[in-house]
């Protein structure tokens, strides 16, 4: 009489099913990127600061960086701009930002007014660029390592808390790793 | 975010897309019919990453639109409709596809449907013979229902 | 104070739901014959309640009580006050108590139409709706209290989502709700059988009309939400596969299975325990829906606020209803049995065919939805599964269907042999065919395979399924109201079957941009932009386009979509104008303001998409004709005999 037992059976997997999706439901939003463990896209970009010069990820090669995509319509960049501040401030990791279809003059108002963390800023006017990296809501944050591969990427407004738990350990575990 | 969240749920109204406050009109269209027809293809079977359901040709989402260029451009340079599919999902996953590969780990959701009907035809074939043999040991009449 | 009122009056309709429950099924378990007679006051004084606590949230809404935080959230004191009042169900909580007030309307329905059943099996029924009732209350009051206030409260309320302001929203989640929760009677009748240890032929006939009449409000249900979305939503899609279309698909294929199944069990005591489980199955498809909307675990994609908490009160309760059930169903199916006996060829044959290809169409659909949700669960990476996937999948189980439906209805009970009908089949089978393929190729100059196969199935479907009934009708017979309800479904389904494979083969969409004076031809049509214009509504600022319409040189319409966009959530929402001509559905919406007085414009011509929501109300009406048969009102005389004995003999 087992085949009367097999509906229940069945039900019991999805329960199974379903209890996990609840589980994981809270960090549904972030959708893993395929750029993880590969090497970050190349890029020869306009500089924000002067459009005559470029952003180059060969100058890059060699040195971890963040490489953080946003854009003055994006109230995510307004929130974790204090953050990328402070990271700057603690100079581990260099910040490359990607302004993301935006306006050259509001962008740089907005980074004389608020302070700017980043080394340099490209700029994408197109939005080509951030389709090369998979980029679907600004803000975005990648950490490339010296390799040029991508080791990590946070969706949504950088906290002192993932900085601190997810970017760094990965940072200086990897130079402890190197220097002994 | 709330009232659209909270929206979002009575869905079972069919809020299908009660995300969907506008839709895409993209009145960009390519040289050759043939073209035309593939682009339309890819951009229905494309999904706009940042909407609740909806397909890249329909949605109005500055993403999506910059997306569909992208379709096109590279139908223009004679990619062919699976070059453009990998190029895309290299960049954003398996998630913008609404076609789930054809792949090993997709292979229980592709084959489900077979499965299911090979399952289905053994669970007919057996019954109709068991029910067969027991055909001569029933004598109740049948009820007419006034249909023959 | 109409709140409190209101919310006190969801409490006490909770402790009488529980008592409902232990009584319904505590007194027939116990022999306790005054415990079975409560249950009947614990129905009535739980509607009463669930009516008042109704009654005072419109009362809410009306009086525009924005101290109350779901009327804030979902009301404005310049929504029309028709709004206000659908707004009830224009969020979570709402419907939710809308789900419940309908489930007490079914309960009340299955007192006043029990008078046949005997009284224990009576009493279980309603026991069973009872704790049905009791969860559905708790997890309203226990996650989703809409009578929750705010203090201080709102100046105003942040207005009903704009796209749910339109008449069609105002009817279709309490028809679509009503077929829903009708599952939930077939589902008690099931469970209480179960309890009863027995299940005869009587229990099927008794069971038939609540299924059917479920189902076509179901019917109706999906039809109007697809409508809906066709004309309010501006894409011009009528389907596409959301998890949240799905989530009222299944329940519908697996209602369908049940209707079918249960004419067996009725009309030759066969298919028994499989009866049982597409009951417990169909009701259970519809409360995973609700689970899989409500908790968010798969319609979230980005910033969707989902809700844990509610996930896992839905997942127990799903757990202790549909686990519970199937538990019963393990311990009790084995016992029914039966040594009816058919051929292959039998109606019985058709009939479980029929079966098994609707659960399979339902298993598939089933497997797309929860895709993401498993090949997440078991590490595969994240998936989307779309119209790709479900269009070819589902039509693998359903080309079958429609194929073996006209045999079967020509088939007769227990023998194989088709006598005279082979002929009539043969013929019919034939004049389809030509018919389809001048449907297909004739009619639309681009013909195409789908469309040819459709169109021959579906005119296959209509002319068998007439065969009969104008032949009673010409010899002057009548026809019973189940039969002639059974033929109007089909031909509904035919209907719906041509719509469907016309429109997926022949839609034209463009969009364009127009100036001033521009000239778009799409199909036969000539489309011909006037410019916008400025209009004014109730609670939002529009612009008007205007399109005139030609084929060949003669007008067709004149046409006038909006973009409106609402003044308290500053969404924009598009009223897409749609005329029908020759049968194509002519679908205009205005897209973005391209500057100096250019518009797009989004152009589509859809060939016969109406006859599908007509095809579905056609099918709905089949069911209302086959429930309301005088059969299923007068009782058989037939013993009702325990299961041990129902084992021991034929039947």
């Amino acid at each position: 009489m087992t085949r009367f037992l097999l509906p229940l059976g069945i039900f019991a997997l999805l329960a199974v099913v379903l209890a996990i999706g609840i589980r994981h439901s809270p960090e549904k939003g972030v959708i893993a990127s395929p750029l993880l463990g590969k090497p970050a896209p190349a890029f020869v970009l306009p500089d924000l600061a002067d459009p005559a010069r470029q952003v180059r990820s060969d100058d890059l090669k060699g040195r971890w960086y963040l490489f953080n995509v946003w854009g003055t319509w994006c109230g995510g960049c307004r929130e974790e701009h204090e953050t990328l501040l402070q990271v700057h401030r603690a100079g581990v990791v260099p910040i490359i930002g990607l302004d993301w279809k935006d306006d050259d003059g509001q962008a740089l108002n907005w980074l004389t007014q608020l302070g700017n963390p980043y080394q340099s800023v490209a700029t994408d006017h197109s939005g080509r660029e951030a389709i090369e990296w998979g980029v679907y809501g600004a803000p975005e944050t990648f950490l490339v390592n010296p390799q040029g591969v991508v080791v990590y990427k946070h969706i949504g407004a950088l906290t002192p808390d993932t900085w601190t738990h997810e970017i760094l350990p990965r940072v200086s575990g990897a130079k402890a790793g190197s220097s002994s | 975010m709330r009232p659209l969240a909270t929206v979002l749920i009575i869905a079972t109204a069919l809020a299908v897309a009660v995300s969907r406050t506008a839709f895409a009109v993209d009145p960009t269209e390519l040289p050759t019919p043939a073209l035309q027809a593939r682009y339309l293809a890819l951009t229905h079977e494309l999904r706009c990453m940042q909407c609740q359901n909806e397909a890249l040709a329909d949605s109005p989402v500055g993403l999506a639109a910059d997306l569909r260029r992208e379709v096109r451009d590279q139908l223009l340079a004679g990619k062919t409709d699976d070059q453009i599919r990998a190029w895309m999902s290299a960049r954003y996953g398996d998630f913008i596809l609404f076609r789930p590969r054809y792949s090993l780990r997709n292979a229980w959701l592709w084959g489900a449907p077979g499965v299911l009907l090979l399952i289905g035809a053994l669970v007919c074939w057996r019954v109709v013979r068991n029910r067969a043999s027991l055909l001569p040991g029933d004598q109740e009449p049948v009820e007419e229902d006034g249909a023959r | 104070m109409l709140p409190e009122l209101g919310h006190f009056a969801l409490i006490l309709a909770l402790l009488l739901a529980g008592l409902q429950a232990f009584f319904g099924i505590a007194g027939p378990a116990f022999a306790r014959d005054r415990w079975s007679g409560a249950v009947t006051s614990a129905v009535a004084g739980q509607a009463v309640m669930v009516a008042t606590a109704v009654a005072c949230l419109v009362a809410s809404f009306v009086t525009e009580d924005f101290s109350v935080a779901y009327v804030a959230e979902n009301s404005n004191s310049a929504l029309p006050l028709f709004y206000r009042v659908t707004a009830l169900w224009g969020a979570h909580e709402g419907s939710l108590l809308l789900w419940i007030l309908l489930l007490a309307g079914w309960t009340v329905a299955v007192v006043l139409g029990s008078g046949r059943l005997p009284p224990r099996f009576a009493a279980r029924v309603l026991g069973v709706l009872g704790l049905v009732s009791f969860g559905f209350l708790l997890f309203t009051l226990a996650t989703s209290n809409p009578f929750l206030r705010l203090d201080p409260a709102a100046a105003d309320g942040r207005d009903l989502n704009p796209i749910l302001q339109d008449p069609g929203l105002a009817v279709h989640p309490p028809i679509l709700y009503t077929g829903y929760v009708g599952f939930a009677v077939a589902f008690a009748f099931a469970c209480a059988a179960m309890l009863e240890g027995r299940l005869d032929q009587n229990w099927a006939r008794w069971t038939r009309p609540w299924t059917t009449t479920a189902w076509a409000f179901l019917t109706c249900g999906i039809a109007l939400g697809s409508f809906w979305a066709y004309y309010e939503l501006g894409w011009g899609g009528f389907w596409f596969w959301d998890p949240v279309e799905n989530a009222s698909f299944m329940p519908w294929l697996v209602g369908t299975a049940l209707v079918h199944s249960l004419a067996v069990t009725d009309k030759r005591g066969l298919f028994k325990s499989w009866t049982l489980l597409l009951a417990i199955l169909a009701f259970s498809l519809s409360l995973l829906g609700t689970f899989l909307v409500r908790s968010g675990v798969l319609v979230s994609v980005h910033s969707f606020a989902a809700d844990p908490t509610r996930g896992i009160f839905i997942l127990v309760f799903l757990i202790i209803m549909i686990g519970g059930a199937l538990v019963l169903y393990a311990w009790r199916a084995p016992l029914l049995r039966s040594s009816a006996g058919f051929e292959l060829g039998a109606r019985e044959s058709f009939l479980l065919f029929n079966n098994v290809l609707l659960v399979i169409a339902a298993g598939t659909v089933f497997a797309g939805t929860l895709a993401p949700l498993i090949s997440d669960a078991l590490k595969l990476g994240t998936l989307s599964v779309g119209p790709p996937y479900f269009n070819p999948t589902f039509m693998l189980s359903m080309l079958p269907l429609l194929a073996l439906l006209s045999v079967g209805i020509h088939a007769n009970w227990k023998r194989g042999r088709l006598g005279d009908s082979q002929r009539v089949l043969l013929y019919t089978l034939v004049v389809a065919a030509v018919l389809g393929c001048g449907w297909a190729f004739g009619l639309y100059a681009r013909g195409s395979l789908l469309s040819w196969i459709g169109a021959t199935l579906a005119i296959w479907i209509v002319l068998s399924s007439l065969v009969d009934p104008l032949d009673r009708w010409r010899r002057g017979l009548t026809l019973s109201r189940a039969v002639l309800g059974m033929t109007v479904a089909h031909l509904g389904l035919a209907l719906a079957v041509i719509a469907l494979t016309t429109v997926q083969s022949f839609t034209i969409e463009r969009d364009v941009a127009l100036a001033p004076g521009g000239k778009a031809t799409v199909g036969d049509y000539e489309f011909r932009f006037e410019g916008v214009r400025p209009v004014e509504g109730p609670n939002y600022e529009a612009v008007a386009g205007t399109i005139v319409v030609t084929r060949h040189g003669a007008p067709v319409a004149v046409l006038s979509p909006q973009k409106r966009q609402f003044w308290v959530q500053h969404q924009v929402t598009s009223e897409t104008a749609i005329r029908m001509h020759r049968g194509n559905n002519l679908l205009l919406a205005l897209g973005e303001d391209l500057g100096a007085g250019r518009w797009s414009i989004r152009i589509q011509i859809r060939p016969l998409v109406s006859l599908v929501w007509i095809a579905a109300f056609i099918m709905a009406v089949g069911g209302a004709l086959a429930a309301s048969d005088r059969r299923y009102r007068t009782a058989r005389a037939a013993v009702t005999s325990p299961a041990g004995a129902t084992a021991g003999q034929a039947g």
